[in-house]
């Protein structure tokens, strides 16, 4: 199955009536062969891109194409793509081996090979041995698994989630997650993920495109995204983040001087001018530390200590604002109450540009 | 707020209860004690019994056997209108033919309080839940973190002796989640309420309760402090469940005073001094107690363990590695400090295992 | 518990003190008699006036078991002794009235043997009244609150006493008038218990005989009934189907016309479309006649029989199964055929492989409501039936022809009853079997496809014909109330109408005034009762447990698949002697509309309570309000839309039912379904025709005044309502039920 293709968006547009935009101009591309997750509170126009590329909506403006073929008019039969839908969508009047065989069966396929097609499907998601029961007898994570097997017979070019893990229980999505991402390896297909689970696009993903009120918010490896979010939207909702004020004094055309009190820090500007400016902090790039402590950067008090198993999460009161922090367990473990101080560095923290007067 | 203190938290106590559908046990010899004043979680996996324990002890279920007492009394007799027990639901259950106001003041007019008193308590509760002044919207008009709010406002107002909080998260979205249990935490520590919350999510429970206990097929299978149960778990069950645990199956082998466990292979793990050893145990030890080095030398001399990176996950914080050891597959977390120098799907790597943390466990 | 108790040992003590406790038949108002005579007079005098007045000694229990619940409830005893007084008093007093009542009546002792044991009784009772009824009744809500007090019912009155009287209420007026009539089917003509007797004239050939195979006239009614049935049943599925296609897939501008077909045959008596097709068909029929001055060809009878009967049944009944289909289209998942077409199927593929396989069930179901529909019709037959006889209207005959044969007449309910129940087994089911609507937690939005060019083809060429044809049947029919002699002089007229309402001097001297005012008066009372009970007893079945709710809830669920007929004939049979003396009043037609519709209003309260989530009325348990309260102030004000529904079909079916009433009317609580057919059966068409525009005419303004106060009561049914793309154009739910 080496016929993984491009996904490509090109200004597409997507109302739905007069009023409501679903999807804004958005442009995109998803490299053969990955896997690329659309992320973004409910509402931000991720489903709806998902639905466009599988030919369940058609867009009002603007090109889809898929392996460089133009399929924005095709009806989702003709597109080469299938989809593994948020309530699975399995034929409750189909055992599971029908459900599985059902896309060869009514492409005409001789019934032996659909069969055999079929159960090599079930196989490979594990559940050898169910071909005989009714979806309706299985459980939620194996109604899942026989979902993707009915997507993957088909061996198309590109395959569809639509938040496949959001009916199933915490434990079950990560081990689904570790699964689905193991079988995008092994077949080499391309893959479009929505999800609205920050953990789940992070883990998973080998590009992110976030989402935010019908337009992209920004889009890179999860790392990129982790370490340089392009807005304050971004830093909260990919991990989580503290925005601290800060000001800022540019030294070259890379890097600028940050102050946060008396602090200082280099990162680079990111383009922002000389001036107040916002730095993003994610919380376990924070070192707590004794108040007298000669690195102490920020000092504060402990309002909030909570245990999470192998972390503990901190809120401490700073003159910056409320600072939220994460560090382990073990070692220098404040109470609430206690005074401490906090210290980072380059690592964990970045300037946001334009979050300043625009962040909503 | 003071209007909403609770009057004196009382405990509950669940006493070898029994439950059965039919022929099937949801709840098996499930004994309890829930201290005054606590934030306490049943936390399991959907279908583990912990919503059918928390129905029981509002009053919705009955057991076959066993009893429930709250604040000392024995209400196992009583229906739900007589047990003075608050309770939040999943879906938050507003009348949606009634204003945010009118859900709120409704407990306490089946209370038959004075106007005025109800008047001043409804306000008291929907200024501690933030929501003054949206008392004449209707719940159809607010958020779901709102709805959820209100549906909290709504219990407390009464001033039950117990909250019960029935995986009231659920319908919020990851982001707010996050935001509404820190919330309830800060609220339940305000009203010195006893608490009692289910959800199948440990971070949750972890993050919010000050004792947990962990259900399973319908038995409670440890109780303890988040703390306890993640670096002391009773069984494979909780170490599983509770945070991510490597567990191998191996022999437990002495030498002397000197114990060590041996897996497939032939290698072996010296094991801590003193610990128990159970029957059939296998070895459990958390990602991060786990380092990972490149092959070859280890600085700090300690035995190494050579694996093939077979995938890993990027987790924000963390980059969890997934090592290929013999058959087995070795979860290791290491901490992200930005930039690269990260190891690569299919190469090698030593894992530094820290033998003083390691735990054997009965399966 | 201790007021339920309370107020129930008031209520039973003040009956048993100032009602009459016999029937009065010129009401209680009007007692002849001066001052306070009357409470000791035989006949109008209250349960203590005929015990300490009349010596009726057997009326004792009315006086004293009050008397002991009230003083239960006063003084201060502890709470299990006094539920066990409630249990004993309420329980007691209701049984030996009961058992007096039915002791001792026109002649006595009923039975030798209670003379024997009594000896002589030289007194007589008619029917109970007022105070005869109230008794018992307060003195079973005693025994529900003794019952609760006991740990019953969650130990909840309320619950109690609703779960106790509505199986009274169902002992009384469904299964004891069956259990009689299946009685009397084993009862020869002399009225004595003779086994032989059921399977004598169940072997009657008139039942059985196969003979029209072998070109004899006509077949056996019991293979008339299940033919027509079954044609019915698949006729009305197919073009219900097409129907339903049309307007929920077709993308018609259509849909909300073909939407009010649903309202027709809610608001017509379903015999005038068979008076529809007479009017073109029958012998002075426009084709008929048309077809003789035109072509000389003589088309004659054919309509009357298996023909006509078909035809009507298929035009009433087709917007029947339209209304169910229309629900079983809608809730089918999209999701699941936009999964079929991103796995390549073209759509029609996947209108044959998903849409039609997932529709099967409720296809099913449609056909046995056709089916059962066909059986319970009586208007339709008896209009259109000639020769061809089915169960429905042989059984009319038995009980008013020449022979007036009640043990046939019992041995043919049977028949009937027992065909009903198989299939509302069968129905029972399918459904039961989980439906494949609601799989799958959390849905997907989706978007239904479009029908598939040649299936929208089809049910176009099916469907608007159809349609076209139903309104000209309803035009036809209508008019004909408006010439002068149909068939021989089509001048316009108002005579009909005038004949039928005529106001002249101040008085109501038309011929149908007092059919219509009775059948108006009638629906009315009955309406509020039925919907109470129904949303009553919903609330009782979807929320509430205790032992013995389910086998309560079938055997109300039961009552629906009783033909009307059968029902009909049931309650001339049991309420025709003391103590329950009401054949001939307008009491029996309301408690017949009432048990009838019942089912209905429940089965519409189910659903509507189903939208309802357990948890609000948990929500409200836990915040101290117990059943009655959950109920007042949580589920009935969500339910308003529903009971305001209710209400209204449960009066514009009284309206329109004329199978069970034919045989409980007399002259002076005539209904005007029942003059219709009279006047229909003598040929005087405009009149009936007359009278059944009124009727309609009265009903669609009661239907649009409801939808008007239910449209705009639309509140949010659901605690959380998940944003969902629909495809424009389709509400939930039809016009009512």
């Amino acid at each position: 199955m080496s016929r993984a293709a491009e996904v490509r968006f090109e200004r597409v547009w997507k109302r739905f009536g007069a009023e409501s935009v679903a999807v804004r101009g958005v442009s995109f591309t998803v490299p053969a062969g990955t896997l690329c997750t659309l992320l973004g509170p409910s509402g931000c126009g991720k489903t709806t891109t998902l639905r466009m590329i599988a030919g369940l909506e058609y867009p009002s403006e603007g090109r889809v194409l898929i392996g460089g073929r133009d399929v924005s008019a095709l009806p989702p039969a003709e597109r080469d793509v299938s989809m593994v839908f948020q309530s699975y969508a399995l034929f409750p009047h189909m055992t599971v081996l029908e459900n599985v065989c059902y896309g060869l069966t009514v492409s005409r396929r001789p019934k032996r090979e659909a069969m055999e097609a079929g159960r090599a499907a079930l196989d490979s998601v594990g559940l050898a041995g169910f071909e005989a029961r009714l979806p309706s007898e299985l459980s939620g994570g194996q109604q899942q698994r026989v979902a993707v097997a009915r997507a993957l017979v088909l061996e198309p070019s590109v395959l569809l989630f639509d938040e496949p893990l959001s009916n199933l229980d915490a434990r079950l999505r990560r081990k689904m997650r570790e699964e689905i991402r193991d079988l995008q390896q092994r077949l080499g297909v391309t893959v479009v993920y929505v999800t609205h689970d920050q953990a789940e696009a992070l883990a998973i993903s080998d590009k992110i495109i976030v989402m935010n009120q019908a337009v992209i918010a920004q889009e890179g490896t999860p790392r990129e995204l982790y370490a340089s979010p392009a807005s304050a939207f971004v830093a909260g909702f990919v991990g989580e983040a503290n925005r601290i004020p800060a000001s800022l004094r540019r030294l070259d055309d890379r890097d600028a001087e940050v102050s946060i009190g008396k602090a200082r820090l280099v990162l680079p500007h990111r383009g922002l001018p000389d001036g107040p400016a916002e730095l993003a902090l994610r919380p376990e790039a924070i070192t707590l530390l004794t108040p007298a402590d000669p690195a102490a950067m920020l000092e504060g008090t402990v309002s909030k200590a909570a245990y999470l198993g192998g972390v503990m999460e901190y809120t401490v009161a700073t003159p910056s604002g409320e600072v939220f922090v994460v560090s382990p367990s073990a070692g220098f473990t404040p109470a609430s109450g206690d005074a401490v101080a906090l210290s980072f560095g380059r690592h964990g923290a970045a300037l946001l540009p334009g979050s300043l007067g625009t962040a909503a | 707020m003071s209007e909403l203190l609770a009057r004196e938290p009382a405990g509950i106590r669940v006493e070898g209860v029994d439950l059965s559908y039919g022929a099937t046990r949801v709840l098996k010899d499930v004994n309890l004690e829930i201290r005054p004043g606590e934030f306490f979680a049943f936390l399991g996996p959907s279908g583990c019994g912990k919503t059918t324990l928390l129905r029981l002890i509002a009053g919705f279920n009955a057991a076959q056997r066993g009893r429930v007492l709250v604040g000392g009394k024995d209400v196992s007799a009583l229906p739900p209108w007589k047990r003075d027990v608050g309770m939040v639901f999943q879906s938050y259950a507003l009348w949606p033919h009634m204003t945010v106001r009118r859900n709120v003041a409704f407990g306490l007019e089946e209370r038959r309080l004075p106007r005025a008193e109800i008047a001043t308590r409804v306000e008291a509760a929907l200024r501690l839940v933030g929501l003054d002044g949206m008392g004449d919207r209707r719940p159809a008009q607010l958020s779901g973190g709102q709805q959820q709010r209100v549906a909290l406002a709504r219990t407390v107002a009464v001033r039950p002796q117990v909250l019960l909080l029935d995986e009231p998260l659920s319908n919020l979205d990851a982001r707010l989640r996050v935001q509404v249990r820190r919330e309830l935490r800060d609220l339940q520590q305000s009203l010195r309420l006893t608490t009692v919350f289910v959800t199948h999510d440990q971070e949750e429970a972890n993050t919010v309760c000050d004792r947990i206990a962990v259900m399973n097929e319908g038995a409670v299978q440890q109780v303890g402090t988040p703390m306890e149960l993640y670096d002391h778990p009773a069984n494979l069950f909780v170490a599983g469940f509770l945070g991510t645990a490597n567990i191998v199956p191996g022999t437990v082998l002495r030498e002397g005073g000197a114990a060590a466990f041996e897996v497939a292979g032939g290698t072996r793990i010296p094991l801590p001094p003193g610990l128990a050893v159970p029957e059939g145990a296998r070895l459990m030890f958390r990602p991060q107690d786990v380092s990972l080095l490149p092959p070859g030398s280890d600085p700090a001399g300690r035995r190494l363990i050579e694996g093939e990176v077979a995938h890993r996950e990027f987790l924000g914080a963390s980059m969890r590695y997934g090592v290929r050891v013999g058959g087995a597959e070795v979860l290791v977390d290491v901490p992200h400090t930005g930039g690269e120098g990260h190891l690569q799907v299919g190469g090698r790597a030593a894992l530094a295992l820290d033998a003083t943390r390691v735990k054997l466990l009965a399966g | 518990m201790r007021a339920a108790g309370l107020w129930s040992s008031l209520l039973a003590l003040a009956a048993a003190l100032l009602l009459p406790w016999y029937l009065t038949h010129d009401g209680i108002a009007a007692a002849p008699l001066a001052g306070l005579a009357w409470l000791s007079d035989p006949d109008f005098g209250p349960g203590a006036g005929q015990v300490l007045a009349q010596g009726r000694w057997w009326l004792l229990p009315a006086l004293l078991a009050p008397a002991i619940g009230l003083l239960a409830a006063l003084l201060p005893l502890p709470r299990p002794a006094r539920a066990w007084f409630f249990l004993l008093a309420g329980g007691l007093g209701l049984g030996l009235l009961v058992a007096q009542g039915y002791a001792i009546g026109v002649q006595g002792w009923s039975a030798p043997w209670l003379e024997a044991l009594f000896g002589p009784m030289e007194d007589r009772q008619f029917g109970v009244g007022w105070g005869g009824a109230m008794v018992p009744a307060a003195l079973a809500v005693l025994f529900a609150a003794g019952l609760a007090g006991r740990g019953a019912f969650r130990g909840d009155a309320f619950t109690a006493t609703v779960a106790v009287c509505i199986a009274l209420a169902i002992a009384v007026f469904t299964a004891m008038p069956l259990v009689l009539l299946l009685g009397d089917a084993f009862r020869d003509a002399g009225g004595a218990l003779a086994a032989g007797a059921l399977f004598s004239r169940l072997a009657d050939d008139r039942l059985w005989s196969l003979g029209c195979l072998a070109g004899a006239p006509r077949c056996g009614v019991v293979w008339n009934t299940l033919l027509l049935g079954a044609l019915v049943g698949a006729g009305t599925t197919a073009l219900g189907l097409a129907f339903a296609l049309l307007v929920v897939r077709g993308r018609l501008r259509l849909g909300r016309p073909l939407r009010w077909l649903t309202v027709l045959p809610i608001v017509t008596p379903p015999f005038i479309l068979g008076l529809g097709l007479i009017l073109i068909f029958g012998r002075s029929g426009i084709v008929s006649l048309a077809a003789s001055s035109w072509f000389g060809v003589e088309l004659g009878r054919w309509i009357y029989g298996l023909p006509g009967v078909l035809l009507a049944q298929l035009f009433a009944f087709t917007p029947i199964a339209f209304l169910v289909l229309i629900g079983v289209v809608e809730g089918l998942s999209p999701t699941l055929e936009e999964a079929s077409s991103t796995l390549r199927a073209t759509p029609r593929d996947t209108f044959r492989t998903v849409t039609l396989p997932l529709l099967r069930p409720g296809l099913a179901n449609a056909f046995l409501l056709g089916f059962v529909e066909s059986m319970a019709d009586f208007g339709n037959p008896i209009v259109l039936g000639g020769q061809f006889g089915v169960l429905a209207t042989e059984i009319f005959f038995a009980v008013v022809g020449a022979q007036a044969d009640a043990g046939r007449a019992a041995t043919l309910s049977l028949v009937l009853l027992a065909m009903a129940l198989g299939a509302f087994f069968l129905q029972r089911r399918l459904t039961a079997r989980k439906s494949y609507v609601s799989i799958g937690g959390k849905g997907d939005a989706g978007l239904a496809p479009p029908l598939p060019a040649g299936v929208r083809r089809l049910c176009l060429a099916v469907a608007l014909p159809w349609a076209g044809l139903t309104v000209a049947l309803y035009v036809l029919a209508i008019s004909g109330g408006f010439v002068e002699i149909w068939g021989r002089d089509h001048t316009p007229t108002l005579r009909h109408m005038i004949k039928a309402f005529e106001i002249s001097g101040g008085q109501l001297t038309g011929l149908a005034w007092n059919s219509v005012i009775t059948t108006v008066t009638l629906a009315a009372i009955s309406a509020p009762i039925t919907a109470a009970l129904g949303i009553v007893s919903a609330w009782l079945f979807s929320r509430t447990r205790f032992a013995g709710r389910g086998a309560l809830e079938f055997a109300t669920m039961l009552t629906f698949a009783v033909p009307g007929t059968v029902i009909g004939v049931a309650y001339l049979r049991a309420f025709n002697l003391p103590p329950l003396e009401l054949a001939g009043t307008g009491a029996i037609i309301v408690a017949c509309f009432v048990f009838r519709n019942l089912p209905v209003g429940l089965r519409s309260g189910m659903a509507a309570m189903a939208q309802i989530d357990p948890s609000l009325d948990e929500a409200s348990h836990t915040l101290g309000g117990g059943g009655a309260d959950a109920f007042r102030r949580v589920v009935l004000p969500l339910l308003r839309p529903a009971i305001m529904a209710g209400l209204v079909y449960a009066f514009v079916r009284a309206m329109t039912t004329i199978s069970a009433v034919i045989f409980l009317v007399t002259a002076d609580t005539e209904l005007a379904t029942v003059f219709i057919v009279n006047r229909v059966i003598n040929g005087d068409y405009g009149l009936a025709i007359a009278v059944a525009v009124v009727l309609i005419a009265l009903m669609i303004v009661m239907l649009g005044l409801a939808q008007l106060i239910v449209g705009r009561r639309r509140i949010g049914r659901r605690a959380a309502v998940a944003p969902s793309i629909q495809p424009p154009g389709v509400q939930p739910g039809g016009a009512v039920a």
